[in-house]
């Protein structure tokens, strides 16, 4: 066992990553003398050199698609675009090249690619730091898309993704980079495709992902003391969804709420609540509900948390859910 | 890795004597204050103009500083420094017509000063209240564009613009050393030199995109490059307020009367961190920066002009007063600043405002309204 923050456990798990395949190569801009602006990749320039830690040029697009070219020569490329918002000069060789190139290619050219993408508010950032971008990910078929939400997870998601066979967007909650848990190094970790119960409860079933499961799991805490009892899912994956226990929940609380800081409409809460009222139709006491981030321009920092989902905006859900 | 850091320019200056000169810098204020000729870009400046541009670079570093002990009072989210680079952005900023149009970056601070911008709307952005706080149309210096690059074929578009009003104007686009290396940016240039737009692309290499030197953007000094798409580009003394200012004008006129575009690179150095975020200890040498200093774009001028009787003791303390009145303005205006109404964010998403986001409104002031009863 190990105390490790978010942050840590990543540069942990990179370490191990690049350790036990020499063919993970890392890129991106001020990962290497600098250990990235939030110090992930810190050390491993100075440990596995610049062949494997490489200071790209400032060209999100070309980092990706270097990368493409790199994992066709058998390489496994680990990209970390520097903010959400900066991904999108990467978005075209994402979208119509990573996602595709195996189904085009019928696999002979698999795309081992992992895209780390810091995401989310709440560090007072100016604006284009504090997106959640995931839907559009999750929408484009070809690439699988999760997100982290605590040390242990952090350190074997990353290197699950890294050793998968697709290409893999992986969210870490930059406001959570400082969070600490015990990381249990030896332990075999679940499947990196799979969302996991991470609270017991029995009234409603709260599903968050990424910085939110924190909040969620503050809510259900705070609810526990009206005497409501909150069963929190933590999504973990986000393409594919793997609903299996959040049916389960559902079908014991008959009530779901499903927060996310990005935008509310055509977010992953819209996916996930039409999935839920197929399956749980019967089940259901309310309908599935969503909190998430209004549908403006990221706001400037100072009103942000107005902005974001906090511990009240779920609780409130709740009460909605239970007063149907 | 060692062949590529000799192909490096030498910095100018007389810190570094031991350094080959730079034939292609033009310079027309030496680091020690001596007034050169140039054959090519020359500059008539009244005594009145020498002095108020000292007045402008020392106004702008007040600011800056006055920025920065905010930002570490927990005054400011965040800071970006124009340290160094003063004399590049009101040499560039002073050349501009009325008329010109300017889209910077995060930095430009200096150019925003010279634009009539007002610090404390700049500073509103640094502080969270909002996204910049100027109007882009009545100052004609567009909002601050964080995402690199994106601001160049803004510029050039706004120059195809112009060109089909055929109006006697130009657009300026600022970018650093690190965007040039942006795909958005290479079409820019290409767009420019196919159409003659009238626009001028303003390079600050401050020899860092935060950690990352120069030398991995190009292999080729980056005022070489604009060869390639067609279109002059000239590497200027960045801490020479003179000789920007000679290059900048010339290049804007070039623009306004149909001439194309060019790429100006002024060579420069950033003094401070790249953000008040960021510890620069972890990728570059004290040395460095104790050379560059040397090479100060504000001391220059000073020594010009005291030398040179041109201005006097009196003028830079009253200069002094000034800045010192300008921080106290900013500190003033930064710690009485109300904080933005939580309906502001719905206010302006769209220029005819959806149904949705209005009812969004409504249950977002509501759900306000609940806590404080
Ligand atoms: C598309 C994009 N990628 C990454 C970033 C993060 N970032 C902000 S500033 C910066 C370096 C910019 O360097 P340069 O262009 O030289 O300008 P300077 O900051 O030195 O003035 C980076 C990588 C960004 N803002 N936009
Ligand atoms: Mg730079």
């Amino acid at each position: 066992m190990s105390t490790l923050t978010l942050g840590k456990a990543l540069n942990t798990g990179l370490r191990k990553a690049m350790e036990d395949d020499p063919k993970v190569v890392l890129m991106g801009e001020d990962i290497g003398k600098l250990g990235g602006v939030f110090r992930i990749t810190d050390g491993l320039q100075k440990d596995f050199g610049e062949a494997r830690v490489v200071d790209t040029p400032l060209a999100e697009a070309g980092i990706v698609g270097t990368a493409v070219g790199l994992a066709m020569r058998g390489y496994k490329p680990v990209v970390e675009i520097q903010f959400d918002g900066f991904v999108f000069p990467a978005y075209n060789q994402i979208v119509t090249q990573v996602a595709k190139i195996h189904a085009r290619s019928r696999g002979k050219l698999p795309m081992p690619i992992t895209i780390r993408i810091p995401f989310g508010g709440g560090i007072g950032a100016v604006e284009h730091h504090s997106e959640s971008p995931e839907a559009y990910f999750a929408h484009t078929t070809g690439l699988k898309v999760v997100a982290v939400s605590n040390p242990a997870d952090a350190y074997w998601m990353l290197q699950q993704a890294i050793a998968h066979p697709d290409p893999v967007v992986f969210f870490e909650p930059k406001r959570r980079y400082w969070d600490k848990a015990e990381v249990d190094l030896d332990a075999a970790p679940p499947p990196l495709f799979s969302s996991r119960v991470v609270r017991a409860g029995d009234d409603v079933t709260l599903l968050a992902y990424g910085p939110m499961v924190k909040t969620a799991l503050q809510a259900a805490e705070a609810a526990e003391a009206e005497g409501r009892s909150l069963e929190v899912v933590d999504l973990r994956t986000l393409s594919p969804l793997d609903l299996a226990p959040v049916e389960e929940s559902v079908r014991r609380t008959g009530r779901c709420v499903v927060v996310h800081e990005a935008q509310t409409t055509l977010g992953l809460g819209a996916e996930i609540a039409a999935r839920v009222s197929e399956s749980c139709f019967h089940s259901l006491e309310a309908p599935v509900l969503r909190v998430g981030g209004y549908d403006v321009t990221y706001p400037p920092s100072k009103l942000e948390e107005e902005y974001l989902p906090d511990l009240d905006r779920v609780l409130e859900a709740v009460d909605r859910s239970m007063g149907f | 890795m060692t062949a590529v850091r000799e192909m490096v320019d030498p910095v100018p200056g007389a810190a570094a004597p031991h350094l080959p000169a730079q034939p292609d810098l033009v310079q027309l204020l030496t680091p020690e204050g001596e007034r050169v000729e140039h054959p090519e870009y020359s500059l008539d400046v009244t005594d009145e103009e020498l002095r108020s541009l000292y007045r402008d670079l020392a106004l702008v570093r007040r600011w800056d500083v006055e920025a920065t002990a905010l930002q570490r009072q927990g005054e400011l989210g965040i800071w970006a420094s124009l340290q160094g680079q003063e004399a590049a952005q009101i040499g560039a900023g002073r050349a501009l017509g009325e008329a010109d149009m300017a889209f910077p970056t995060y930095r430009e601070h200096g150019v925003a000063w010279t634009r009539g911008v007002d610090p404390l709307d700049v500073i509103s952005l640094f502080r969270g209240n909002d996204l910049g706080g100027w109007d882009p149309v009545a100052t004609r210096f567009n909002l601050y564009t964080v995402v690199i690059g994106a601001q160049c074929l803004h510029a050039t578009g706004y120059a195809m613009g112009i060109q089909r009003d055929t109006a006697d104007a130009a657009a300026i686009a600022f970018l650093g050393d690190g965007a040039t290396s942006q795909g958005e940016v290479n079409e820019a240039f290409i767009w420019a030199a196919t159409f003659d737009a009238p626009v001028v692309f303003f390079c600050q290499n401050n020899q860092y995109a935060i950690s990352v030197p120069i030398e991995r953007q190009s292999k080729v000094p980056l005022f070489q490059r604009a060869a390639g798409f067609g279109f002059p580009g000239v590497r200027v003394d960045g801490n020479d307020v003179l000789a920007v200012l000679a290059v900048t004008r010339a290049a804007l006129a070039r623009a306004r009367e149909g001439s194309g575009p060019t790429f100006i690179e002024a060579f420069t150095y950033r003094m401070g961190a790249h953000t008040t975020s960021d510890d620069p200890t972890r990728y570059r040498l004290a040395d460095e920066l104790e050379e560059w200093k040397l090479r100060d774009p504000i001391a220059r001028l000073k020594a010009h002009l005291s030398r040179s009787g041109k201005a006097d003791a009196e003028f830079f303390a009253g200069v002094d007063a000034e800045g010192d009145e300008l921080a106290a303005r900013i500190r003033k205006g930064t710690l009485e600043m109300p904080d933005p109404a939580g309906t502001e964010m719905f206010d302006h998403v769209y220029a005819e405002q959806t149904e949705e986001i209005a009812a969004q409104r409504a249950a977002f002031l509501a759900y306000q309204e609940g806590f404080e009863k």
